[in-house]
């Protein structure tokens, strides 16, 4: 591995900012990590303001390895805290602190069967690079976006044009179907032709997506999303609750994910303490309570 | 290679490189830049930045007598200048641990501080017997910042008796170097360190996270699953400096692992003026794996 070494972490340009309906974009030149990158694989940012330390992690939305700018990736993301802000501010030619590509990526099928893929927000992101690499493949892809909003769907012509067919799904309505992810797939799934989901959004969408899929016994592959401190594996702030030789264990999202089988992972136990385990912080809580002033 | 002599620093240095070493009591690092306990996983993760060989020694992160699971997300909270974390000393047990990633450290030739956590005395003592002759193996670091559950829960670390009792069954058994590590949550450490010492331990780690606990207004809950969390990062280097010069005039002769919120150079050169031997690094790793290398000369040039 020593070969390797210094390979991951690089001080990169940014080529371009721009404004994909509620979120923000940002296009690096890349060309290690476009060469190496994998659709579900992420990359982290350092970023500063506020006193901020942590590096941010971002899915990968587009690759592109050829092209007058060398090798490319882009990242989208919304602002949500100072690391966002921070990152919304940064302008062409600007430089950032990248380590990446990281993490286990999407599977590609091994027969070929009909993909749909799941999104929720702007975890559409790496769904439509895998879309790409998917047609490229010539399986069928259907893709299936859902959001609070109109404007939180991320990019629905991209999906259009990914897709053998797009259906989006909104909280208020306010475009497509009215509803959410879950309320569409469950037809889908019993029209058949359906031989893989994959899916990358809030946890509580992908718990959901998984829960059908597996009950129609469909295999499904979710990009997880946990609040990471390292992105490299080191500090076990990422983990989540993964069957495993027929135990559970807590396996890491930044290392062992973020692609995890989403009928392994025990959607009820996230944030739970894991039976039998020996609290070793200073409290023993397993509940985490509403304190009162 | 798969013993590594305390003592073959020399053999490890190259004609072009500056004398780095340092000595810790009877162990002689090549450099004084060693990991810090808790960022560093296997070193497996690590290796994919930066060649890990090249560090005075690796500090794995605690191991406990069986596998822990761990506590509950989230495990982590970013805080002004720093971040708490209730990992609960997630690893893979003692036995797993000497099976599967001692020899692939042992292959690098890179020399290994075993960090061992206990809920009992007991504990302690069995997990320095596990190490007993372990060929890599050039010290243990007892993580005595661990609440003992014989006594109420409360920390070893926080009482000189407790931590006399560990560091006793310890190096009883240990045939290596034992150096205590130590929170800075007490009154006096340096008062610590001293029943450290006399209880036969070589040296003491300075220091672990200092308790902290942050809360969302909007939910009104913790934002740690397990409610109070260890605070590491650079809001804590001046706890850190201040401990190692505490303890420092107290027992001139101790030698003196520094760490906490070390990032640069200076940060480490900062911590051996307070009197640390060599200094670990924490919270670099988690955000910015490489170039620890550079931290090695540049501090050893500072202190010189």
């Amino acid at each position: 591995m020593a070969a390797t070494a210094g390979r991951c972490g690089a001080t990169e340009e940014v080529l371009a900012y721009r404004r994909i309906g509620a979120y923000h974009s940002l296009t690096f030149v890349a060309p290690d990590m476009a060469e190496r990158a994998r659709p579900g694989q992420f990359v982290s940012l350092g970023v500063a303001g506020g006193g901020t330390l942590l590096r941010r992690p971002f899915s990968i939305y587009a690759v592109s390895r050829h092209g007058p700018w060398a090798g490319t990736i882009e990242i989208v993301f919304d602002v949500v805290g100072p690391g966002t802000r921070w990152l919304s501010g940064l302008v062409k030619h600007d430089v950032v602190d990248i380590v990446g590509p990281l993490g286990r990526l999407f599977p590609m099928p091994q027969q070929q069967v009909g993909c749909l893929l799941v999104g929720g927000g702007y975890g559409a992101a790496p769904l439509l690079y895998l879309a790409q690499r998917l047609q490229q493949a010539n399986l069928r892809v259907d893709i299936v976006l859902g959001a609070a909003t109109q404007d939180r769907l991320f990019n629905a012509i991209e999906a259009k044009r990914l897709s053998a067919s797009a259906v989006f799904t909104t909280e208020d309505g306010s475009y497509g179907t009215h509803g959410r992810v879950t309320d569409v797939i469950e037809r889908m799934f019993k029209d058949g032709g359906i031989g893989v989901v994959y899916a990358c959004g809030p946890m509580p969408m992908l718990a959901a997506v998984s829960r059908v899929a597996q009950r129609h016994r469909i295999a499904v592959q979710v990009a997880v999303e946990e609040a990471m401190a390292c992105g490299v594996g080191v500090c076990m702030t990422c983990v989540v609750p993964y069957r495993r030789d027929g135990d559970v264990a807590n396996v890491r999202a930044c290392v062992e994910g973020p692609v995890l089988n989403g009928r392994k992972v025990v959607w009820d136990e996230i944030g739970r303490q894991p039976v039998g385990d020996v609290a070793t912080g200073d409290t023993a809580t397993a509940a985490n309570p509403a304190l009162r002033p | 290679m798969t013993a590594v002599d305390p003592r073959a620093g020399a053999s490890r240095l190259r004609s072009d490189q500056v004398d780095l070493r340092v000595d810790l009591g009877p162990l002689r690092l090549d450099n004084p830049i060693v990991t810090a306990s808790g960022c560093f996983a296997s070193g497996r993760e690590i290796e994919r930045f930066f060649d890990i060989a090249r560090l005075g020694a690796v500090v794995v992160k605690s191991l406990t007598l069986e596998p822990r699971g761990g506590l509950p997300t989230p495990r982590m909270a970013e805080t002004a200048s720093g971040m708490l974390n209730a990992i609960g000393l997630q690893n893979p047990g003692v036995e797993q641990w000497l099976a599967t990633e001692l020899p692939w450290l042992q292959a690098l030739g890179v020399p290994v501080v075993v960090s061992i956590a206990g809920k009992t005395v007991a504990e302690y003592r069995m997990l320095a017997e596990y190490l007993r002759g372990q060929p890599g193996v050039v010290a243990i670091e007892a993580n005595i910042s661990c609440p003992n559950v014989d006594d109420r829960n409360v920390v070893f670390a926080c009482r000189a008796d407790a931590t006399r009792e560990v560091i006793q069954q310890v190096t009883r058994v240990a045939t290596v170097p034992v150096f205590a590590k130590l929170t800075p949550d007490v009154t006096d450490i340096a008062g610590i360190a001293e029943a450290a010492v006399a209880a036969g331990a070589t040296g003491v780690s300075l220091i672990n996270t200092l308790l902290g606990m942050a809360i969302d207004v909007e939910t009104r809950r913790p934002k740690l699953a397990a409610v109070t969390g260890g605070l590491s990062g650079p809001a804590i280097k001046p706890v850190a400096v201040r401990a190692v010069h505490q303890v420092h005039q107290a027992l001139p002769d101790v030698p003196i692992i520094g760490m906490g919120g070390v990032r640069t150079v200076t940060d480490v050169a900062e911590l051996m003026l307070a009197g640390a031997k060599c200094g670990g690094r924490r919270h670099r790793d988690v955000r910015q794996p490489a170039g620890r290398h550079r931290a090695a000369r540049g501090a050893a040039a500072l202190v010189r």
